[in-house]
């Protein structure tokens, strides 16, 4: 099993959700984040003072899979979250130990 | 415990201080009760009710002037009450243009102003305003409203009604040039002082005459139609004195002199208080004739060009200089306008208020600027758009009067100009450094960084939202 964990721009997420339904991936998380990459931050104007906004909201989608999809959930995840321009974000993917249901103590894959 | 048993005497003190007090003024209580018990019987009393009966009885209809004075209360409370939804205006305004973790420390303020003022301008304001004014500096009778006792004439009601909102007005644009970091209590002492005194007695000066003063001011023949300069400079000097003895919040500029933007938590908010703001200046503007006649409609007209034009030059002004159309820069240019609209608004045309108002649009967004070059932080702009738009429309009277420029006038008005930052100065620069010698004026580094919601007020303006900034 692996977690994919993909940092995206928040208007992408529900492509990136609806791409990832279409080849069965069951279940994510989504969370609200802050972060840069090499995007770095932008400059906005206040009254007239400049500042600069570090951190750039974006989403983060968290979903476990079992191996054999990872790539299928990766190719997915590229082609709906890219546009092209700088900030379009990361995806992670992480060996995932073990999985269980809580409702039934369902274990491994058929805890996903 | 101990605290508290101390605080409970010092509140079950006052509360009899305050019952005392109301023994002392009989006078009103004795004449208002027939007035006030009569609605039993209001046909008798008062000709409009009989108006509603069939024809049968031509005898008591109510003649021209009847109707007439019918309307001017009519109108003149209406406007009141337009103008009292102003308070939520400037809430909203100064909310929005403030952090989140200041919100209910700033509604807490822009509240007790008008309740704390309300009680301060009945006690005492409206005496030292309106009432009789031998020397031209200050009226000496009408507190408690005691006037009534005397003339029994309702209109006493309307037109301190009408007053009181006008002089709540004043009161609250210090607030949000004192946002963020002022201590809450003194906030209140101040509230208090100017409602009963440093507002007033200007007001004598410009417009006792209304009621039963003359003010030394009027007498030159100033022109302040709806208070340019008796509430809005008046209020924006206040400010000036209070953000200068505050000094600015924490982290507002650099040691390398650099402006760091404090962005306020909801533009919004602060559209939606400009917008009620807007609304509520077409009851303080019109309202100020207080007599329901067909002037109202030339200065409404005046009124809104005046907005309308000072929205747009400072766009342009701001869209210019920071190569954006900076939203809240726009919302202070409708202010702008409104504000230098007010003294001039009845003396004249249409085309010279959209000159007024696009001069005040530029001017604020300058203004703005310039206030914060020299440091004195104002998070929403009061001082620019009351003080300095206030004393430039009030100027602006005199350039584009309806009968022509006259440099009399103008010495007239720059006279009023000036005599209203010099008695605001002193008094308001007074009261703020007292306070700040006594019980204190700004609250800790701490508080101010956590938030003055949850140091002052014991809990937060948005409750289950996680407020993680912290500068």
């Amino acid at each position: 099993m692996k977690r994919i964990e993909a940092i995206v721009k928040p208007f992408k997420l529900e492509e990136v959700k609806n791409a990832l339904g279409e080849i069965g991936v069951t279940g994510m998380t989504v969370l609200e984040v802050k972060g840069f990459g090499r995007q770095k931050g932008h400059t906005e104007v206040y009254r007239g003072a400049e500042y600069v906004v570090d951190f750039i909201p974006k989403v983060k989608i968290e979903a476990a899979v079992q191996d054999e999809m990872v790539p299928a959930v990766v190719e997915r995840i590229l082609t709906a979250a890219r546009t092209g321009k700088i900030g379009d974000g990361k995806i992670f993917v992480f060996d995932l130990e073990e999985a269980i249901r809580i409702r039934t103590g369902e274990r491994g894959k058929e805890a996903l | 415990m101990k605290t508290y048993a101390r605080k409970w005497t010092c509140l079950i003190l006052c509360l009899a201080a305050l019952l005392l007090a109301a023994g002392t003024i009989p006078p009103v209580m004795a004449a208002d009760a027939p007035d006030t018990a009569s609605p039993a019987a209001p046909a008798a009393a008062t000709p409009p009710a009989a108006a509603v009966a069939p024809p049968a009885a031509p005898a008591i209809a109510p003649t021209t002037a009847q109707v007439q004075k019918n309307l001017d209360f009519v109108w003149t409370l209406v406007a009141a009450f337009l103008v009292f939804f102003m308070q939520a205006g400037f809430a909203m305004v100064e909310s929005g243009f403030t952090r989140a973790k200041n919100a209910v420390n700033i509604m807490m303020k822009n509240l007790m102003d008008f309740a704390v003022g309300s009680i301060a301008f009945f006690l005492v304001g409206f005496g030292i305003m309106f009432g009789t004014n031998p020397t031209g500096w200050f009226g000496t009778d009408g507190f408690f409203l005691s006037d009534f006792a005397r003339d029994a004439d309702k209109w006493l009601y309307a037109f301190w009604m009408f007053q009181v909102v006008f002089a709540a007005t004043s009161a609250t644009i210090v607030s949000g040039a004192m946002a963020e970091r002022t201590k809450f209590l003194s906030y209140l002492v101040y509230s208090a002082v100017i409602s009963a005194l440093i507002y007033p007695v200007f007001g004598s000066w410009a417009w006792g005459g209304l009621y039963h003063g003359k003010g030394w001011l009027e007498k030159l023949g100033f022109i302040d139609f709806a208070g340019s300069t008796v509430v809005h400079s008046i209020g924006g000097w206040a400010a000036l004195w209070g953000a200068v003895m505050l000094g600015p919040r924490l982290g507002r500029y650099s040691r390398d002199g650099k402006v760091n933007a404090i962005p306020g938590h909801s533009i919004p908010m602060a559209a939606l208080g400009v917008f009620i703001l807007w609304f509520g200046w077409f009851g303080f503007n019109p309202g100020s004739t207080t007599a329901g006649n067909p002037d109202i409609a030339r200065i409404a007209v005046t009124t809104n060009l005046a907005a309308a034009a000072g929205a747009i030059t400072a766009l342009l002004t701001a869209w210019w200089i920071f190569k954006k159309p900076d939203g809240g820069m726009t919302l202070n240019g409708v202010l702008a306008g409104l504000v230098a609209i007010t003294a001039p608004c009845a003396t004249v045309t249409p085309v010279g208020a959209i000159w007024i108002g696009a001069i005040a649009g530029v001017v604020v967004v300058l203004s703005v600027l310039f206030f914060d070059r020299i440091r004195i932080d104002d998070p929403v702009g009061a001082i620019s758009v009351h003080g300095v738009c206030g004393a430039l429309g009030t100027l602006l009277a005199a350039v584009f009067h309806e009968e022509g420029f006259s440099l009399a006038r103008l010495g007239v008005q720059a006279l009023g100009v000036g005599a209203a930052f010099v008695w605001t100065g002193v008094t308001a620069g007074g009261l703020f450094f007292l306070l700040k010698k006594t019980i204190g004026l700004r609250v800790s580094e701490e508080e101010e960084m956590d938030g003055l919601d949850y140091h002052e007020h014991g809990n937060t303006a948005y409750a289950n939202f996680q407020l993680i900034e912290r500068r």
